[in-house]
């Protein structure tokens, strides 16, 4: 069939036609590409602040350990709430004493607060990105399914409306009093609730791709439908999931802190902000210190992870600029 | 002749700095007397709109007037605030757009927001601007007034929708009325009507009329005088008979020489003994919905189409929207399927098989779709584009790669342009980049739906022209599916004319365009713009 195509194919167009392609193809070199994204993305203020804030925070979980000398689970009678600046005194192994400041006090069994907010930052992060990753991992791949299979889309979405009434805290006392308060009961309890908006999310952005003529021009040429999901309509999804992303990340460092608080989330020997509050609430209107300062990094990390998400959405989210 | 209405004068509008050209309209003067309808013609890109929404005041921030006067009955509107014109609007000048449907608010009744007009703009009480309301429904002719009063805008048609926005223009009588591609969305016989109206109201109000359209057959029904633009630029201005007929501007030239000629050509004969490559036997295509408390739902989209394709002929599908054209091409194509009849392709019957045995025939039809922007992926280069479907069918890379080469090249474009993005071409390169995927799939049978619709008109002229080449060449079965009667009339060897999802008139091209025998083929030819026009033809 190839010699259907002689090579003198171009050498058989009219002057005139050659003259217009020749314009023609001028036109398309004189696009002006735009600015990549990445340049767009440092160019955003909330992206760069955020983000600088954000590798602050999670620059302390490898730094902890070179930034207190305390253990954060570390129970000492003598040092019981004392306010922050307070001179605290440890033991070392050997038995010799020595002064530590305590930055931002002690808690009631004499822990430092700092040492514990410094390690609570650990869990606190690795709760926000593991459900975040989970989450949208999953979603990602309910939603493509349930948004290009029609049949599977109306079982699917409604089960999802199911999980989606379930309240995360009153999950996560059902998973606790099940299987005892551990790390994995939490992200799975803050992770199940989130599924569905991620699904409701990617389905919408299929229907409306898999309308497309591209998509269509596809099925014409007898791509199997797997590839025709990740080459044509996975890409469309991932920069609206990368926003979506950083909201869950923000919002499940929050639930997290709320499930500690109420004590159904992490044990109570595992240091997070969450589980630090809990234990200063007793005392809080005589010491503040122990919920003020987790407090603090918590609220700068959520607004941190928020902003860059807010910055990453007007950048690279496809409904705010046209790219193509 | 009396003082102009509108008078433009040496307008220049500044585009943004990062855009392609510097100007989107460059240096424009011209006029439009009372009861005159004036029309900027141009191409996509050539300014025309902008120039009306500068008169209306609704230029994007993004563009500036750098230069110039444009002057409303001796009003200098370059200069006039925010709040003149909005006095003037609707006033002085009022203006339709091409989509009426986005153009009227979804949730508020029809007569409510042309009443809004006269609440904004006079002190009537609210019987009497009832009253001025119906009276202006009852003169853009639409039935049961009252009726219409009361209706929101998606329970009328397209045409219906239009008229509303005319009334709501023409309500206050303003000098001017800026039509904006008024009929560019609507059926050819809707058309037709739309502009008897606009020409009626004109003439009875002695309203001046600046047009805007890409449609010469559009002009030479409607226009006195002809403003053409070619990148923002005012090329020739003119008497119509004088532009149209007579043009002196090489661009003009090749625009008129462009609009394809409703008259068919004479096609050379296809061999009787030409193999038939698709063949459909009483073809059904039925939509079903259920609702609650409304029940199932049946819409035929095509009923009992019987058609036949031979090898090196191209047989034309013509209809309004909804005729069921398209259905047709998709059933075909197999993008959905067919309820009921046979399709045989190339001696298979496709309607029934089972999916996996029709993948191996997916390889014999292949589609070109209306929307050139859309149809090809933006993610990825042209190249891997061109090669999914050979890789798909166990074509190995190096051999896909060096087909689709030559296949760049038989569309007319430079095979280095496999390595771009869609996004570097523009829309006529792109379609011709969609002919070459489809092509790389070796068919026997291309399918067209609407193919050269969205083109302007000089680009249109090219791709029909590579269309023809191709066909001839590789011996190709066409399935060209069109709206457009001077197209079809161009191209197609045979046609079928469709209405309500029934072919009504089938037959050799010539035949069917000379001696329609149903009504409705009738009533097509005789809506078609600018039919019986002697426009200018260069090169006949």
């Amino acid at each position: 069939m190839t010699d259907q195509f002689p090579d003198e194919s171009s050498q058989q167009q009219t002057a005139a036609d050659t003259a217009v392609i020749s314009a023609e193809s001028a036109e398309a070199i004189e696009v002006r590409e735009q600015p990549s994204v990445w340049s767009r993305l440092l160019r955003h203020p909330s992206v760069i602040i955020g983000g600088l804030l954000l590798t602050l925070i999670v620059g302390l979980v490898p730094a902890a350990p070179f930034l207190t000398s305390l253990d954060p689970t570390d129970i000492s009678p003598r040092n019981r709430n004392k306010p922050p600046g307070f001179m605290t005194v440890h033991k070392d192994e050997e038995g010799s004493k020595y002064e530590v400041k305590a930055v931002m006090g002690t808690d009631k069994l004499g822990r430092d607060v700092f040492a514990r907010v410094i390690y609570g930052a650990r869990v606190s992060l690795m709760v926000g990105l593991c459900v975040a990753f989970i989450a949208v991992s999953i979603g990602l791949l309910i939603g493509l399914l349930a948004g290009y299979f029609r049949l599977l889309d109306a079982i699917v979405m409604r089960f999802m409306d199911g999980l989606m009434a379930i309240p995360a805290i009153l999950l996560a006392i059902a998973l606790v009093s099940l299987s005892g308060a551990s790390l994995f009961t939490v992200i799975m309890a803050i992770v199940i609730p989130e599924i569905p908006r991620v699904v409701r999310l990617v389905r919408s952005i299929v229907l409306s791709i898999r309308e497309e003529p591209y998509v269509e021009a596809a099925i014409s040429v007898g791509t199997p439908t797997p590839k025709i999901l990740y080459r044509h309509v996975l890409p469309n999804t991932i920069a609206p999931l990368i926003v979506q992303g950083t909201f869950i990340c923000g919002s499940a460092i929050l639930l997290e802190a709320i499930l500690s608080f109420l004590g159904v989330g992490v044990p109570p020997e595992i240091p997070t902000w969450g589980n630090i509050m809990a234990q200063g609430r007793d005392l809080f209107q005589i010491y503040p210190h122990s919920i003020f300062y987790p407090g603090i990094f918590l609220t700068l990390t959520v607004l941190a992870i928020n902003m860059l998400g807010d910055g990453l959405r007007d950048t690279i989210d496809p409904r705010m600029s046209r790219e193509f | 002749m009396s003082a102009p209405v509108l008078s433009v004068s040496n307008l220049t509008i500044d585009l943004p700095r990062n855009a392609d050209r510097q100007h989107a309209v460059h240096d424009v003067s011209f006029d439009v007397a009372p009861g005159e309808v004036v029309c900027l013609v141009g191409e996509s890109g050539s300014g025309k709109s902008v120039i009306a929404f500068s008169v209306m005041g609704l230029l994007a921030k993004a563009l500036t007037i750098a230069n110039g006067t444009i002057q409303l009955e001796n009003e200098d509107l370059t200069r006039a605030d925010e709040t003149r014109l909005r006095e003037l609007r609707c006033t002085r000048m009022g203006m339709i757009f091409q989509e009426p449907m986005t153009a009227l608010n979804p949730v508020m009744r029809c007569g409510d927001q042309i009443d809004e007009v006269l609440q904004e703009h006079t002190d009537l009480g609210a019987g009497e601007r009832r009253q001025r309301v119906i009276d202006m429904i009852e003169q853009v002719h639409l039935p049961d007034p009252e009726r219409m009063y009361n209706s929101y805008p998606h329970q009328l048609s397209g045409g219906q929708r239009q008229r509303i926005m005319i009334a709501m223009a023409l309500i206050l009588e303003p000098v001017l009325l800026i039509a904006d591609e008024p009929t560019t969305a609507l059926d050819v016989t809707t058309q037709a009507q739309i502009l008897h109206l606009i020409r009626e109201l004109q003439s009875e109000r002695n309203t001046g009329v600046l047009f805007i359209t890409h449609d010469f057959g559009v002009v030479a029904e409607l226009a006195d005088r002809v403003a053409v633009l070619k990148q923002g630029e005012l090329v020739e201005l003119g008497t119509t008979q004088q532009v149209l007929s007579a043009p002196t501007h090489p661009y003009t030239k090749m625009l008129i020489a462009s609009v394809p000629v409703h008259e068919p050509p004479v096609r050379a004969a296809i061999p009787e003994d030409a193999p038939v490559v698709l063949k459909t036997e009483a073809l059904d295509k039925q939509y079903k919905s259920f609702s609650f408390g409304g029940g199932k739902q049946v819409v035929d989209a095509a009923r009992d189409v019987s058609i036949e394709v031979r090898k090196g002929e191209t047989l034309g599908i013509v209809g309004e929207s909804g005729s069921g054209k398209s259905t047709v091409a998709r059933c075909i194509t197999w993008l959905i399927q067919s309820s009921d009849g046979r399709i045989w392709l190339a001696g298979d019957d496709i309607a029934k098989m089972p999916k996996r045995d029709l993948h191996a025939l997916r390889q014999k039809v292949q589609i070109v779709f209306q929307d050139p922007y859309r149809s090809l992926n933006p993610r990825r280069t042209v190249g891997q584009s061109i090669i999914e479907g050979p890789l798909n069918y166990g074509e190995s890379k190096a051999d896909a790669w060096a087909h689709a080469q030559e296949l760049m090249q038989l569309v007319q474009l430079d095979p280095e342009g496999l390595d771009r993005y869609p996004h570097q071409f523009s829309g006529g390169q792109r379609q011709r980049i969609c002919i070459a995927r489809a092509l790389a799939m070796r068919p026997e049978l291309l399918v067209a739906d609407e193919a050269v619709s969205a083109l302007d008109v000089s680009v249109q002229a090219q791709v029909l022209q590579l269309l023809e080449q191709i066909r001839d060449r590789m011996q190709l079965a066409m399935l060209f599916i069109t709206h457009d009667l001077r197209v079809a009339a161009q191209i197609c060897d045979v046609v079928a004319v469709m209405s309500k999802g029934q072919v009504v008139e089938y037959g050799p091209t010539r035949d069917v365009f000379n001696n329609p025998q149903h009504e409705y083929t009738r009533a097509l030819f005789d809506a078609a713009p600018g039919r019986d026009f002697a426009f200018a033809r260069s090169d006949s």
